[in-house]
């Protein structure tokens, strides 16, 4: 039903087996399915984890941290059972990647699982995905199943000796759950809060056992650079950046869709030709380059590489892969307004400055869309979201709070607009919202 | 409600209470089967009723209380009936900026409830939802777990049609 867009820059890797009925695991085999798990086990656990260091592979959740470094912080010795848990439950407004994956490629990440699991011994794999996603559950435990049947899963897989097994089901609804800590939580069936860190999952992780989180879509990737070659993999991409990721363009473009890219692709580019551009002849206002959380780029700013560092250089961050564009049409009061009330929404409640700070946030931020406004509100709004910064359990709060201070800063005139009983200047769809009382 | 939690078959049908027996054993902690649980007891039952989770509360060994606590978490758990068919219609950003908000609105006249509203022959029911993962194919909504993406008035329209239909089978 998902289906992955395409452009001649675009560099097949994770989408390599898209729309080839990889689904059925024969189909998988003929696409040199399982080769890198069998590659994987003649390597063991040291040669898993350099294989990855080599892939310069980092993290496509958000954070970007390297994926083998992350790994290798999994102790060798433990008292209790190593796990892997594959985090699919995409929630990052923007994003929507993970889905193509269990749609198109579900066995590739069963077998970055099984890889994750030999890199540390680990004898059990989870895969958690988003509630919505019912239909790409099943479509997942039909692969399991089918990998069960083979042997590639269960006891002495590929007849190694070796036992591996893995568990999938969704969630309930809850974005914070994506966020590794509360994700346990969740699958130890509880509300998902998050634990305060050290001790970090590789050490004291699900159960208690060290344990690999990452991303559905870094766990994808994992049988492609066994399948290629760690080295292989990196050179698609930039310096400390390897490969290739899946970006989501939506937003006010011509062609959203999702189009796997180099790491480090141009997002000028990325925007005009890749995307088509903006329609009906509009001007380019605003990027967010990377899901909700990652601070807005103005369209002055966009002749940038997208990875990690040149992103992170410009003052956000490359996020969730989610690019949503926003055309000179934009209220970024309203916008600014409807990521808060998401964030308000998302927020679990467990730290204060992340339940209220969200919270007044939306407030003010409703008052001045309504016309309610005055200046003292842009000023609080900057120094209550300069206040959540680094003060929370988990980034919830970061999430809420910085790209609030990059709407205000970079388009504080729009805001000023709006003060004085003048309300928005734009065309409005939704009824007026009480006010701040 | 009058049943008892001590009649599972009365709850759930005979395929769901076989899962549910086989769910506890795949953790190393029962509990851990709770949120799957739950979500698929309301898919079977409509929502989550007194003796639902009493009866969940017992197959996964912990308290009622505790089984509340995490349904108050999860935004698609309910403890009240929902129409058969839910419509949950994005209005995040990327849905917004391609008419997510219309689609709200327009959904709200066509089936004559507000946000989170359930219509009167209980057919249908409305929510104004966070991201659901269709941004690329904005804007979107979701009718239970069905994707419906690249919506406009006129073609949200026809799949509330085609659902109408279907309230009847």
């Amino acid at each position: 039903m998902a289906t992955l867009s395409t452009h001649p820059d675009c560099v097949p890797v994770v989408s390599y087996r898209f729309g080839k009925g990889a689904t059925s695991i024969d189909r998988y085999l003929e696409l040199e399915g399982y080769e890198a798990t069998r590659k994987a086990l003649t390597l063991g656990p040291d040669g898993i984890i350099n294989e990855m260091k080599a892939s310069n592979l980092r993290g496509r959740g958000g954070a970007g941290f390297p994926t083998g470094l992350k790994w290798s912080f999994v102790p060798k010795q433990s008292a209790k059972p190593k796990y892997v848990l594959v985090n699919g439950d995409e929630s990052e407004p923007g994003t929507c990647k993970d889905r193509l994956i269990f749609e198109h490629d579900p066995h590739s990440v069963i077998e970055g699982t099984i890889i994750a699991g030999l890199s540390v011994q680990a004898k059990m794999g989870f895969i958690y995905l988003r509630g919505e996603y019912r239909y790409l559950l099943e479509i997942t435990e039909k692969a399991v199943a089918q990998a069960y049947a083979k042997g590639f899963l269960g006891k002495n897989i590929f007849g190694s000796g070796i036992d591996f097994d893995i568990v999938t089901q969704t969630g309930a609804g809850a974005y914070e759950v994506g966020e590794e800590s509360a994700l346990m939580e969740s699958l130890e069936g509880k509300r998902g809060i998050p634990r305060i860190r050290p001790p970090f999952p590789a050490v004291v992780g699900l159960y208690g056992g060290p344990t690999i989180i990452n991303n559905a879509e870094t766990i994808a990737t994992v049988p492609h650079i066994f399948r290629m070659g760690g080295a292989e993999y990196a050179k698609l991409g930039t310096e400390r950046n390897g490969g290739t990721r899946l970006f989501c363009l939506s937003g006010h473009i011509e062609r959203p869709g999702v189009y796997e890219l180099p790491m480090g692709y141009n997002l000028r580019k990325m925007i005009y030709e890749v995307g088509g551009g903006i329609p009906n002849g509009k001007k380019l206002k605003a990027v967010v380059p990377g899901g909700a959380s990652t601070p807005a780029l103005t369209a002055d700013e966009i002749d940038i590489g997208m990875d990690f560092d040149q992103v992170g250089k410009a003052g956000s961050m490359l996020g969730s892969g989610g690019v949503v564009v926003l055309d000179e049409t934009t209220c970024m009061v309203e916008f600014a307004l409807r990521t808060m009330k998401f964030y308000a929404h998302e927020s679990c409640g467990w730290c204060i400055p992340c339940r209220e700070g969200t919270d007044w946030l939306k407030k003010s931020l409703t008052r001045i869309h309504e016309g309610g406004g005055v200046d003292k509100d842009i000023v609080n709004i900057r120094y209550l979201a300069e206040n959540m910064l680094g003060r929370t359990f988990c980034p919830l709060g970061d999430a809420a709070a910085m790209p609030t201070i990059a709407f205000v800063q970079k388009f504080r005139k729009e805001f000023e607009d709006h003060l004085e009983g003048r309300g928005c200047p734009y065309r409005r769809v939704r009824e007026p919202e009480p006010a701040l009382v | 409600m009058s049943t008892q939690p001590s009649q599972p078959a009365a709850l759930f049908s005979p395929a769901l209470a076989a899962r549910f027996d086989q769910f506890v054993t795949l953790y190393p902690v029962k509990r851990s089967a709770l949120v799957p649980m739950l979500l698929y007891a309301q898919d079977e039952t409509g929502y989550l009723s007194d003796a639902v989770i009493a009866e969940v509360a017992e197959r996964v060994g912990v308290s009622e209380l505790e089984v509340r606590n995490v349904i108050s978490y999860y935004s698609l758990l309910r403890t009240r009936p929902a129409g058969k068919f839910h419509v949950q219609v994005c209005t995040n950003i990327s849905c917004m900026l391609r008419g997510g908000n219309e689609i709200l609105e327009h959904c709200k006249k066509k089936l004559g409830v507000p946000n989170k509203g359930v219509t009167s022959d209980g057919v249908f029911s409305l929510e104004e939802v966070e991201c659901i993962g269709a941004c690329s194919w904005a804007p979107a909504a979701q009718v239970n777990y069905d994707f419906h993406e690249n919506l406009t008035p006129e073609s949200i329209d026809r799949v509330l049609a085609d659902y109408r239909g279907r309230a009847g089978k």
